[in-house]
């Protein structure tokens, strides 16, 4: 498969114009990934890690200061192109309100196709399309401020998937929405990904999240810490904690049991998963009479 | 409790006002303010009156929501017919007090300009009671267009009206919470004079706007994410389509102009 985001050494600072000592910030420090296209990454990191930062540079918002980034083969220093690469790789927002500019949902969904001068008529059809594809096409013609804080937010995806991107690239996506409306959102990214096969990232601090990626990448400090599949990276507690991130709440038992000294995969992290491995390990050492791990489990 | 406010005024509804074209809706009220103001008869008012219950009666829009649009102007009508009465001195003198004379040409103005105003503001109600804010702004960007050869940044005005609209419920919500939020922290809004009600108004207006700027440039980068880049070889989802239903409404706006003109020159 090839890559549809490549990071080339990617540096990125800003300078502070307030605070002499300081001058300049190093926020991203030499980034290296290339993420494959069809692929679900998720980018993990504590607040101030640069992983909004990173996001940020994958759709032309911020360039880097130095090394390169390139989407679906263009660079995204290249102003000329800035507008196919924004076409090819869209932007979802942490705040539904703040990205949703008309007050009908179909109009605003239209937006992105309105502003690249599609014709009415096939206009239509991909807004319908995308509205169906998030499950939000019989709210078509409602207000946003009707809408839930997930609602809101699948309106501002399908408001992306009308422009059919190969990519698309959610910073933190749930973070100022309710259980019920973070399930909805991530139903619908998952969804998204593998029926569309729709490239995505991820930006996210929430572990159980990153767990259903294929793939986590840990910033630290500007830098990258791991890049794996989820339960390489998950099986490193404490190294993760260290960092100030927290692990699924599975691995975190998984974890904890091993301490005690139970013999668990460490690899672990669906819960159905966690829960056949307890079983089985009650089945044996129900069988061997080693009342030890029942004990240790309950 | 702010929640509560209209604002836009819109009532959905399936009226043949309703489904006219909100670029011809906007024409004809323009003629109609004209139609008002050159009947300067009683006969030119009773046509002008003839149109606008007619336009009432077929939104089929309930008569009290009129109502409630003019009592807030209920004081200026009072004070331009008072101004009227006292200053026009013309014809008769009917009455005469010190300094203050009242002619027959004072009352005949007052009440021309009386019913001219109540039919003027139940008319043009009209228009945003049966179109939405959204199909006005359309509306009104196409009707303005030629004046993009003038460089009259149009599209931006009607950009800028879209993201108002869009917002104004959003930020009402906003002023509510923050209104909490400063009252849970002892503020006192509705009590005290009204130094010290515009003075409490400043801690609920400073995070207003702070937090309208940032939601500003988020919604800016968000636009930009889109390719937002200005007006130019942009299209539209909703068309704007007239038909015969149009044509034929102006006409007969312009058949109740021509009987205006026709009355003011018979007289």
């Amino acid at each position: 498969m090839e890559d549809i985001i490549v990071s080339e050494n990617l540096r990125f600072h800003y300078t502070n114009e307030y605070d002499e000592k300081a001058a300049v910030t190093e926020v991203l420090k030499g980034i290296n990934i290339s993420i494959k296209k069809g692929s679900f990454t998720a980018v993990l990191g504590h607040n101030g890690s640069g992983k909004s930062t990173l996001a940020k540079h994958f759709n032309g918002i911020l360039m880097p200061s130095s090394g390169k980034v390139f989407v679906c083969g263009i660079d995204t220093s290249d102003e000329n192109r800035l507008f196919e690469l924004r076409q090819h790789a869209g932007m979802v927002f942490q705040n539904p309100d703040n990205q949703i500019v008309a007050s009908i949902i179909e109009e605003d969904v239209a937006f992105a196709l309105e502003n690249l001068g599609v014709a009415p008529k096939e206009m239509r059809q991909r807004v319908d399309d995308a509205l169906k594809a998030v499950g939000m096409y019989e709210y078509r013609y409602h207000s946003p401020s009707q809408l839930s804080g997930g609602q809101k937010q699948r309106v501002a995806i399908a408001g992306i998937i009308a422009m059919r991107p190969e990519c698309i690239i959610l910073d933190e996506p749930t973070a100022m929405l309710d259980p019920q409306g973070r399930k909805e959102v991530l139903k619908t990214i998952r969804r998204l990904n593998r029926e569309a096969g729709i490239t995505i990232v991820l930006i996210t601090h929430y572990m159980d999240e990153a767990a259903q990626s294929d793939r986590v990448v840990v910033l630290d400090k500007g830098q990258v810490v791991f890049d794996d599949v989820p339960s390489e990276v998950f099986s490193n507690v404490e190294e993760l904690k260290r960092i100030g991130l927290d692990v699924p709440q599975t691995t975190e038992l998984v974890y904890l049991l091993r301490k005690e000294g139970i013999d668990l995969d460490s690899h672990i992290i669906s819960e159905d998963e966690c829960a056949d491995a307890i079983e089985a390990l009650f089945r044996t050492s129900n069988n061997n009479d080693d009342d030890k791990a029942v004990q240790a489990a309950s | 409790m702010l929640k509560d406010i209209t604002i836009g005024q819109f009532f959905p509804g399936e009226s043949l006002l309703h489904r006219l074209d909100p670029r011809f809706k906007i024409i004809i009220t323009c003629i109609f303010v004209v139609m008002l103001f050159i009947g300067d008869s009683v006969w030119g008012l009773v046509i002008g009156s003839v149109f606008t219950f007619g336009a009432i009666a077929l939104s089929k829009i309930p008569n009290r929501l009129f109502v409630k649009s003019i009592k807030p102007i209920f004081p200026f009508l009072i004070f331009t017919a008072v101004l009227n009465l006292v200053f026009i001195s013309d014809g008769d003198v009917l009455f005469k007090w010190r300094f203050i004379k009242v002619t027959e040409g004072g009352i005949e103005t007052s009440v021309y300009m009386l019913v001219r105003i109540v039919l003027l503001i139940a008319g043009s109600s009209l228009l945003t009671y049966t179109t939405s804010p959204i199909a006005l702004t359309d509306a009104l960007e196409q009707l303005m267009s030629p004046l993009k050869k003038l460089k009259f940044p149009v599209h931006e005005l009607s950009m800028m009206m879209t993201i108002a609209l869009r917002f104004i419920p959003t930020l009402i919500e906003e002023t509510d919470k923050i209104m909490s939020a400063q009252k849970a922290r002892g503020a006192e809004i509705d009590s005290g004079s009204l130094r010290a009600r515009v003075k409490n108004l400043i801690p609920i207006l400073i995070p207003l706007f702070v937090s309208s700027f940032r939601r500003a440039e988020e919604l800016a980068t968000a636009m930009e994410c889109r390719c937002y880049n200005g007006g130019d070889g942009r299209t539209r989802l909703r068309q704007l389509k007239s038909g015969g239903r149009d044509f034929a409404a102006l006409a007969v706006t312009c058949a109740f102009m021509g009987a205006i003109i026709a009355v003011n020159l018979m007289l």
